[in-house]
């Protein structure tokens, strides 16, 4: 990569990013994070507060790699049978360049399926993913997942949208 | 289809033995409406919080059992609960789960419009019912409200039939837990915050009231999250702070005696609640000014005594229950026998700094979410007891653990933490309540 990503760079590397959670690469996808990056996934429509407000998800490095970590576990039961997951995005589009900072937004449509024994779930989401480079790679600051019905009454969903 | 359960008192107490329960209560659709008809109606049922409809002609949109039903504030200083249906031809009156009606209710239908008690205001084109005799008609009373109703320091119940205990006499002691959530404010008030999670379960609502005071399921269902918490924390570097994070998951994975020696206290009519001397909660950090906010509006020694209360989890028999040292109320709301939509309520200590709701908030999402690692775990382990009470092989659910035969008339107990006690009262109180008004 030279000293500023391309467009194309930054799509190419959201792309790969779903494609590591579709393979369950999910340490080659947690190295993609910043030290304090994290994963967001709001409960209300528009939510603007990770903090006072509750949420599907939002957490940082620890708390994703607890996870990744659990889905291995021997004692994980809910793991067996193992979820599978698979994304079906739009390409994604290049919302914000700041060269400056090196701070990048991207936008993905995306419909996303969680399958697990005979059970199979669709999910349709607006992924916005905040990037910035460190050391000339690209890594994410923060993830934030909006499903369509991020506040109806849902399953489990145990990978990562 | 003949009737097993229908009118068949004999066939329903025979149900549930004094150690064992059969697996038609989590299993039988007819049960489950004989549910909704009696132990529903007769038990007073969580509603919501009045924080929810702060100003006039705010309601909440809600069930109590099978019933959809309206929270309304129809005065400054107090609130309804109707049945959302509108009484011409059925309409329910409410789309959004919240909001505010204004003065009126207007149905949707034919704009006939309801006072925020419920009764008639008007109906267009009115004269086509002059000398039809409407005014006897079960029309002419506007929307039914539900007959019992109590607002217990905002905390609103209410009660469909007239059968069954009054408000003070079904929960007595038990509110002692609902007392001590809001005396943790500074201001004695408690305010719905921080949004609600709603998760959808494929077992019966009981499974998820049993687990409440299944003490001897974390550390091993509880294994690979909280587990693994440990895990990943053992590598942290040396004198690192330990999140919030940690602090919520990591006292899951505590061994068998913290929770034998954290007793179980078991109240009348199904209620009780885990964590007597200690629990899951004690051993929060401090938050910064908190306590000397307590201090300034409770005294010392008050003050030491309201948090000293470490209470796990209060079943509030039959559906709900609260977790005052974390600000949760969660409702299991019953759908079909093998199904339950489970909301998790947070609140707000009016007056306390904003960092124990963000405590609370973090803790629903940690435990309670659909993406909840712990709620996996939890659901797992329910939908394999709903998918293998299927078999043949036994007919029956043990809950023996520390059973004495001389426990059945002993009120306001504390028993050992590892009790399956405080289910076999439940259950007691279940045959109680669906028996009473057969
Ligand atoms: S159904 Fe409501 S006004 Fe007719
Ligand atoms: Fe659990």
């Amino acid at each position: 990569m030279g000293t500023v990503p391309t467009d194309q760079q930054l799509i190419d590397f959201v792309v790969r990013e779903a494609r590591l959670l579709d393979q369950q690469r999910l340490e080659d996808w947690l190295n993609l994070f910043t030290e304090d990056g994290h994963y967001w996934m709001p409960v209300e429509r528009g939510q603007t507060d990770p903090k006072l407000t509750t949420s599907l998800m939002y957490e940082d490095k620890l708390l994703l790699r607890i996870r990744i970590d659990r889905l291995k576990g021997k004692a994980t039961h809910s793991q067996s049978p193992k979820s599978r997951c698979h994304h079906m995005m739009q390409t994604p589009q290049v919302d914000e360049r700041d060269d400056g900072q090196q701070h990048y937004v991207t936008w993905t449509p995306m419909h996303y399926v969680e399958s697990r024994a005979d059970e199979q779930t669709l999910y349709a989401a607006w992924v916005t993913h905040h990037l910035i480079t460190v050391d000339g790679a690209l890594k994410i600051r923060l993830k934030r997942v909006d499903l369509i019905n991020c506040d109806a009454a849902l399953g489990s969903i145990q990978l990562f949208v | 289809m003949i009737s097993k359960y229908r009118g068949n008192r004999q066939a329903i107490s025979a149900l549930v033995r004094e150690t064992e329960v059969h697996r038609d209560v989590y299993l039988d659709q007819e049960l489950f409406e004989l549910e909704m008809e009696h132990l529903f109606a007769n038990t007073w049922i969580y509603v919501g919080h009045d924080s929810q409809v702060p100003k006039v002609g705010d309601y909440y949109a809600t069930t109590i059992g099978a019933q959809p039903v309206i929270m309304v504030r129809d005065t400054p200083d107090s609130v309804k609960v109707l049945y959302n249906r509108c009484p011409h031809k059925g309409t329910r009156l409410t789309g959004d789960t919240c909001g505010n009606v204004g003065r009126f209710f207007r149905c949707p239908y034919h704009a006939w419009t309801f006072r925020l008690d419920g009764s008639l205001a008007g109906i267009p084109l009115k004269g086509g019912y002059d000398n039809t005799g409407f005014a006897e008609s079960h029309s002419a009373r506007g929307m039914t409200a539900v007959r019992h109703v109590h607002n217990y320091r905002g905390f609103v119940f209410g009660k469909l039939s007239d059968v069954g205990p009054g408000f003070d006499e079904f929960f007595g002691e038990a509110l002692s837990s609902i007392d001590n959530m809001v005396d943790r404010s500074p201001a004695g008030k408690l305010e719905v915050a921080g949004g609600v999670l709603r998760y959808r379960h494929d077992c019966n609502w009981k499974m998820l009231v049993d687990n409440l005071t299944d003490t001897c399921h974390p550390m091993i269902a509880h294994q690979s999250s909280a587990g693994t918490t440990v895990d990943v924390w053992k590598s942290a570097p040396a004198g690192a702070k330990k999140p919030m994070a940690v602090e919520i998951y990591a006292p899951f994975a505590s061994p068998y005696e913290f929770f034998q020696t954290m007793g179980i206290r078991i109240w009348d009519n199904g209620h009780g609640h885990t964590g007597v001397s200690h629990s899951i909660h004690s051993d929060y950090s401090a938050v910064p000014g908190y306590f000397d906010q307590m201090k300034a509006a409770y005294g010392e020694e008050r003050a030491k005594a309201i948090l000293g209360e470490n209470r796990h989890n209060t079943v509030y028999f039959p559906n709900v229950t609260v977790k005052g040292p974390i600000q949760l109320l969660r409702l299991f709301k019953p759908v079909a026998a093998n199904k339950t939509l489970v909301e998790s309520w947070a609140f707000r200590l009016v007056g306390a700094p904003d960092m124990l709701l963000e405590r609370t908030v973090m803790y629903n999402r940690l435990v309670n979410a659909p993406t909840s690692i712990v709620g996996h775990d939890d659901l797992e382990v329910y939908e394999r007891a709903q998918a293998g009470l299927a078999s043949n092989g036994n007919e029956w659910v043990n809950i023996q653990r520390l059973y004495a035969a001389d426990e059945p008339g002993q009120r306001n107990v504390v028993t050992d933490g590892t009790s399956e006690g405080q289910m076999r009262n439940q259950f007691r109180a279940w045959t109680k309540f669906m028996t009473m008004s057969l």
